[in-house]
Formats: structure tokens, C-alpha cells, sequence
């Protein structure tokens, strides 16, 4: 009996060296990536940029897989089902995943899906068309003034960071807007270039995909970014607004702190890489560097960001 | 561009376009592997490679799997892609009564055609048609949703009540979910896994593919009818016969598909559904479709082909992706360094030759590759024993309808959805209309809410739905289409009247 019992302890220790050791060693297989949106879209197209970093820096290839639906919540929802080792970790969006449990029942809640490490965001712009009579975003915050609600704004669904911005600016402003959602940022931006809206609420990136055919009012970062050194911040026109998608890379909730750690290192690392943060500079992206110990602070930060506008748009239900 | 031709033409990037087009064809004919999976499994690959070969390779692969999707449409009842649902109300009575080859290769023969005026347009019209898609805003959408709609009155002529019916629970079913335009939430009972809705490609697999699975279990019959115990050749020349004396069939509907292609919220399986039910309308022969007539398998391929070289135009001319695999595709060349707009064509223009001449190519490639590989898809369907095509089919229902999201519930709503089609299908209600209420449903609904908030902020709502020329245009298209029944008896009973 004693012998027995020794000998289940020591496989209890055993075993748990084998566990340490494995997340000392992590990761020592393929990681899988699983974005929560259709391919092609900012998520997917940062994540390719990572892949190509990331087999130099953790020494496994990551393998990426889609899982779209329900604007992101469809995966967000089942990230804790999945085995919390490390090798599957997911893209995470916000304000998407504050803004989506604050407006209904969508099976997480934004503790479930806490980023290891947040790497970039998608600032917030303002486009109109090039041959807009809006030459800047006092014009456009003029004609609001003068005509309330008609000025129009197209944006990327309802309860959407698109929307959500569209609440706060008419909230700083003072102005009152319409916001017309499409089902992705495709048709927001045909709309706006067909001219069925005025103006679109949108990202630098979907800026740069349309080229010359559009003009950039504004654009909410910290200081001008690199793809449009000609246009203005919010912040020099006067209005305290740094904002956009924030996209971070997060596990199941249950894996070890030394996983999520070393989730958080590999992530940082490749956007250490002088080259990746060009890459992304380059398409309008603007890399952020919070990694897994600042989380928390960043989490409550843009819960205290977003409240008043979540707020406007419960009372608009 | 002549530059582009020889570069086009490089020993590396005809292997590209062959094997593109060889592995695009396979992986279409599995039913739910659908054509933007094909182009998103090989983004990666094409980092490597410089734009123009990654770019070919792309867009071979995009062109391969939506003609694949013909085969198990024709073969199995099953669209492949949802770009090939109308392929199947006429290939599969084909198959079913021996003449599957000829299907086969009758799909590939249009598929070409269409796929080389589609790529023709992107090649010499690009710019100006670009504008199509701009002068489509919400209310365009909504009436050509109604549109596509009204075409369940020609599709199910003769027995209208029950189209419109399957029409309605289509309708009902797309409306679970959350919506795009509102973000209610309706008919989830709770349920966190219906807040994404019913998805399109499992619905489809369930509706199409399980009656027919049930059929093969509790029938005595052959899956296919054999024609002899010698299996025939291509039967080429009986096909060019009959895409030949369908000419005027074969180009409208390339021109449709091409037109609807360039509609970002549009996409192939509105194009086949739209250029099929003009070829239904126009032949002098209508009775015959639905029954296995050629010139509704022509016009349907030569309508979603075309959507290829139609979706590429928004994409590289605006950024606006066309289609879901586009969408893929500008992602990869943003990837690339490359910026998209007007200016790609005057400051990239090397690049983007060489690419749609690499397409060009491709859709030829697509003649060989996909007679080839319609045959031993023909030969195997054919030779396989009913014990294990069954089986063999319902894997492939189960993998299609979990691949497409990764999603195990889908599994269950297929299985759930195919049980009920059976059920309708034996009081005949038909899969077809059911499916075009749950694509056009959600395009309708947008559509609708979109216009009326635009139109409310300027004021006149009336303006907006009845006062734009598209919209005009679209809504006399439906009233004629709905009439149209009515108009041919009308005559008959003049011609009957003036005879005696």
C-alpha cells in the first residue's frame, strides 16, 4: 500500500514536471490561429502578417482558421470549449467585445475572452468622397449643425465599432447624425463612393483601399500617421478623440499564466520586428504594444471610454 | 500588354494556372469546400511568390472551383457552390436519365465561354463598368432582391402556390438571427448558436442533397440511368451542337453574369438564378426546363463563370470586392504592397495584364481540365455501387457543412433542414425557392431599412424607393416577369380564337 501510494505521488509529481515543462517549452507543435471573421478583412490580413513572423520568433509554424458569424461572437463564444494548452489561440476584437455582452445575450462576456497581448488598432477616419463639397470636418460639422439628421453616415453594422463612433461624435460634436449600417465595410464603402451617403465612418485602412477616390477629414490617433501625413488628428482639430479596432490575440481562460505569458513574449517580439511594424504602418494599421500584465488596465480604460455612448445606444433601442 | 502576354505565358505561370484550375475544379465538386475555402487555403503560398504568379494562381484556382461546383450539381443534386443551384434544376433530370456526360460536358463548354467574356470585360471595360456598381445604393438592391424574387413565379410555372409558399419559409428562415440592419434579435429561442442565422451553404447541402441521399436509400433504382454498359466518350460534338443552336442563350447570360458579378452584394448564385430564368422565359421550349433541358444548364454555368472576371472588376478598379473570394484576393495584394483603384491600371498595369491574362488562360485551361475531370467525376458516380456512393455522399454533406465555419452545430442544422425539405418535397414543395428566399431575404430586408433611413434623412421616402431611374427600370423588369405567364396565355388564346 505504501509503495503503491508512493509510487501514485511520484507519478503526480512526474506528471506535473512533464506539465511545467511543456509550458516552459511552448510551443513545441503547431499553433492554430483562429480568426472570427471572413478572410480578407483587417483581422486576416494582420494575422498573415504575423505568420510570417512568428515561425522566427517561436520556432512552430501557426496555422489559420476561420470562424466567422454573428459580427465575431460566434467564436468568441466558443473559445473557452477549447483545450486551454496554448495551441489555439484566437484574434479578439474591442470595442466589439465590450460593446456586444453590453447590448444583448451573445453566450461570453468580455472577461471570457481577456487578450494575452493587444498588437494593433484601426484608427477610427471620417471619409468622404473626392469630389465632396466637405473639404474639412468643420464643413461637415457645420452642415450637421445647420440640417439635423440628414447628414448620413455609412458604417459596418448595427451596434458596430462603426456605429459605436458614430454615437460618440455626434455625442462631441453636438450634431445629430443618421447612421445607415451595411453588412461589412465593402458595402459601407461602395455606398459611400456611389454617393447614397454623405459621409462614411470608417478606418485609415479602408481609406487606403480606396485610393484617390476618397478624402480623409480626420483621423483619431495620438499623432498623424505615416500613410496620410497630409490629414489632420481629431486631437489637433481640437476634440480629445484617439479611438478605433483594437485587435488583440487571447486563449481559453484556463490556460496556465506561463502559456499566456509566453502567448503575450511572441507576440510582442514580432512587433518588436522593424519590418512587420512598416508592413502595417504602411496599410494604415497603428502598432500597439500591451502586453499581457497591462491588459486589465487597457480593458478598464475603454470600458470607461465607450460607457456613455453604450448608453446612448441602449436608449436608442 | 504585349509584355504582359509573354510574361503571362512563362513556363511557371502556365504550371500555376493548369494546376490552379485542376485543384480549383476538385475542390468545387466536394459539396460545402466551397471557392473562397480554395482561396484562402492558398493565400499563404502565394507570399512567396512575385504578385503576378501568386495573383494567377489565385485567380485560376477562384475560376476552377466555381465551374467545379457544376459536377456534384449535376451528378449528386448538390450545388457545389452556391453559384450553382440553378445548374442543377436541369443537370441533374439530365444525369437522372443518362445523359450525365453530356451535361458534364455541355457545363464546361458554357463555364468557358462564359468565364473568357467575364475576363474579356475585366480586360477591356473595367473602368467604365465599375460604375455599375456605384449606381446600385440600397433601394437598386432591395428591388433586384424583389426581382430575384418574382423569379419564383417563372421557376415553379404551374404550380405557383406552392413556389410561393417554399418562397415564404425561405423568407421566414432568413430572418433568424440577428439583423444586419437593427441588430435584433429574432427567432433564436435563447439560443446563442442562432445569433449568426441559418447559414447559406448548410441549408443548401441539407435542402438539395439529403431528399436525394433517402431517395438512394429507400428506391430500388439506380442513382443515374446507364445508357449502355459502354461508357461513351465526351459526346463533344452532340454538346457543341447544342451550345451552338443556344448562341444567343450562351452570351445573354454571360452578360448577365458579368453584370451581376460587378454587384458587390450580389454574386453568382443570383447571376446562374437570373440568367436561367431568362433562358426559361425566352425559349420557345420553357415546358422543357426543370426537366433536363441544355440550354438551362448553359445558361446557368455561362452566368456564374462570368461572375468571376464581373467581381474582379470592383475589386481591382475600386476596392470594393465583388465576391466573397475577391475579398480574399484584395486582402493578398494589399498584402503584396499592392494599392488597388483607378490608378492600378495606368501605374500597375504590368502586374494587372499579366493577371487577367493569366485569368484568360486559365478559363481556357478549364476546357481540358475540366472535360477530363468531369469524366472520371462522371465514371465514378456511375460505377460506384449504391452500398457505397450513399455513404460516400452523406460524409461529403456532413464534412461540406461543417467546413465552411468549422462549425459542428451546422452539421445538425443541415441534417435538420434536409429531414424537412424531404418531408415539403413529398407535398411538393420544391428545395429551390426556399433556398432563393434565404439568399434574397437578407439582400431584400437591407436593402429595404437602408433606403428608408437614407430616405427619411432626405426627407422624401417616396422619392427614394419610386423616383431612381435603376429602381424604375428593375421594378418594370419584376411586373413583367410576374406578367409574363399571363401574356403568353393571353396570346395563345388569340392565336387559338384568330384559327377558328
Amino acid at each position: 500500500m505504501q509503495r503503491l501510494l508512493t509510487l501514485a505521488a511520484s507519478a503526480v509529481v512526474l506528471l506535473g514536471a512533464v506539465q511545467t515543462a511543456n509550458a516552459a517549452d511552448y510551443p513545441t507543435k503547431a499553433v492554430t490561429y483562429i480568426i472570427p471573421y471572413n478572410p480578407g478583412g483587417e483581422s486576416d490580413v494582420t494575422a498573415r502578417f504575423q505568420e510570417g513572423y512568428f515561425k522566427d520568433v517561436a520556432g512552430q509554424d501557426v496555422v489559420i482558421q476561420y470562424k466567422p458569424g454573428a459580427g465575431g461572437a460566434t467564436a468568441w463564444a466558443q473559445l473557452n470549449g477549447y483545450e486551454p494548452d496554448g495551441y489555439t489561440i484566437m484574434n479578439v476584437n474591442f470595442p466589439h467585445a465590450i460593446l456586444q455582452p453590453s447590448m444583448k445575450d451573445v453566450g461570453y462576456q468580455t472577461e471570457d475572452v481577456k487578450p494575452a497581448f493587444v498588437f494593433h488598432y484601426t484608427p477610427d477616419a471620417i471619409l468622404v468622397r473626392a469630389d465632396s463639397p466637405y473639404q474639412t470636418l468643420q464643413d461637415l460639422i457645420d452642415d450637421a449643425k445647420a440640417n439635423p439628421g440628414a447628414t448620413t453616415f455609412s458604417g459596418s453594422g448595427t451596434n458596430s465599432a462603426n456605429h459605436l463612433a458614430t454615437v460618440r461624435f455626434d455625442q462631441m460634436m453636438g450634431t445629430k447624425s443618421t447612421y445607415i449600417p451595411f453588412k461589412g465595410s465593402a458595402p459601407s464603402m461602395a455606398a459611400l463612393l456611389g454617393g447614397q451617403v454623405k459621409a462614411a465612418m470608417s478606418y485609415t485602412t479602408q481609406g487606403i483601399k480606396a485610393g484617390d477616390q476618397v478624402r480623409v477629414l480626420a483621423i483619431a490617433t495620438e499623432e498623424r500617421v505615416a500613410a496620410y501625413p497630409d490629414v489632420p488628428t481629431f486631437k489637433e482639430l481640437g476634440f480629445d478623440y484617439v479611438a478605433g479596432a483594437y485587435r488583440g490575440v487571447t486563449l481559453p481562460k484556463d490556460a496556465p499564466q506561463e502559456v499566456r505569458q509566453k502567448v503575450s513574449d511572441i507576440i510582442g517580439q514580432i512587433n518588436a520586428n522593424p519590418d512587420f511594424k512598416k508592413k502595417l504602418e504602411e496599410n494604415g494599421y497603428v502598432v500597439t504594444d500591451i502586453p499581457h500584465d497591462k491588459v486589465d488596465q487597457f480593458i478598464a480604460d475603454r470600458r470607461a471610454e465607450y460607457a456613455s455612448a453604450i448608453e446612448a445606444l441602449k436608449a436608442a433601442k | 500588354m504585349l509584355e504582359s502576354l509573354i510574361a503571362a505565358l512563362s513556363p511557371l505561370n502556365l504550371a500555376l494556372a493548369l494546376c490552379g484550375v485542376l485543384a480549383g475544379t476538385i475542390i468545387g465538386a466536394l459539396p460545402g469546400l466551397s471557392a473562397t475555402m480554395a482561396v484562402a487555403v492558398l493565400v499563404p503560398f502565394t507570399f512567396t511568390m512575385d504578385p503576378a504568379s501568386g495573383l494567377i494562381a489565385l485567380g485560376a484556382v477562384y475560376t476552377g472551383a466555381i465551374y467545379g461546383g457544376a459536377y456534384a450539381a449535376i451528378l449528386v443534386n448538390t450545388p457545389g457552390t452556391p453559384a450553382a443551384i440553378a445548374t442543377a434544376m436541369d443537370g441533374f433530370p439530365m444525369a437522372k436519365r443518362g445523359d450525365g456526360d453530356l451535361a458534364v460536358t455541355l457545363s464546361c463548354l458554357a463555364s468557358v465561354v462564359g468565364g473568357l467574356v467575364g475576363a474579356l470585360a475585366l480586360l477591356f471595360l473595367a473602368p467604365p463598368l465599375s460604375q455599375i456598381a456605384l449606381a446600385f445604393g440600397p433601394v437598386e438592391y432591395f428591388w433586384l432582391a424583389i426581382f430575384g424574387l418574382s423569379l419564383i413565379a417563372t421557376l415553379s410555372a404551374g404550380h405557383t402556390l406552392m413556389g410561393l409558399m417554399g418562397g415564404c419559409i425561405g423568407l421566414l428562415l432568413s430572418t433568424v438571427g440577428s439583423a444586419v440592419v437593427g441588430g435584433d434579435v429574432r427567432y433564436t429561442f435563447g439560443q446563442t448558436q442562432l445569433l449568426g442565422g441559418i447559414p447559406i451553404i448548410p441549408a443548401m447541402i441539407g435542402l438539395y442533397c439529403i431528399p436525394v441521399l433517402i431517395d438512394l436509400v429507400i428506391r430500388p433504382e439506380a442513382h443515374l440511368e446507364r445508357r449502355s454498359e459502354q461508357i461513351a466518350g465526351f459526346r463533344l460534338i452532340e454538346a457543341l451542337g447544342a451550345v451552338w443552336r443556344s448562341k444567343f442563350n450562351l452570351v445573354r447570360s454571360a452578360v448577365i453574369g458579368t453584370a451581376v458579378g460587378i454587384l458587390p452584394a450580389a454574386g453568382g448564385s443570383v447571376a446562374g438564378l437570373v440568367a436561367y430564368t431568362e433562358a426559361k422565359r425566352t425559349s420557345k421550349d420553357s415546358k422543357q426546363f426543370g426537366k433536363g433541358a441544355t440550354d438551362g444548364v448553359i445558361a446557368s454555368e455561362a452566368a456564374n463563370s462570368a461572375t468571376v472576371g464581373g467581381g474582379f472588376i470592383p475589386t481591382l478598379v475600386l476596392g470594393i470586392p465583388g465576391t466573397p473570394p475577391d475579398a480574399i484576393i484584395l486582402g493578398a495584394l494589399l498584402v503584396q504592397g499592392i494599392r488597388t483603384g483607378p490608378q492600378l491600371f495606368t501605374q500597375q498595369a504590368d502586374i494587372v495584364y499579366t493577371f487577367v491574362i493569366g485569368l484568360i488562360i486559365a478559363t481556357i485551361l478549364m476546357l481540358p481540365t475540366g472535360l477530363v475531370v468531369g469524366r472520371y467525376a462522371f465514371r465514378l458516380i456511375i460505377s460506384v455501387p449504391k452500398t457505397a456512393l450513399a455513404p460516400g455522399i452523406a460524409l461529403l454533406t456532413v464534412i461540406g457543412a461543417y467546413a465552411i465555419e468549422a462549425n459542428t452545430v451546422h452539421v445538425l442544422m443541415m441534417v435538420g433542414l434536409g429531414l424537412v425539405g424531404w418531408l415539403l418535397a413529398r407535398i411538393g414543395l420544391q428545395a429551390s425557392p426556399i433556398v432563393l428566399g434565404l439568399i434574397l431575404g437578407p439582400i431584400a430586408e437591407a436593402g429595404f431599412v437602408q433606403a428608408w433611413l437614407i430616405g427619411g434623412a432626405q426627407g422624401n421616402i417616396p422619392a427614394m424607393f419610386f423616383g431612381r431611374p435603376i429602381s424604375l427600370a428593375i421594378i418594370a423588369l419584376t411586373l413583367l416577369t410576374l406578367g409574363w405567364p399571363f401574356i403568353v396565355a393571353w396570346r395563345a388564346r388569340r392565336t387559338a380564337a384568330g384559327t377558328t
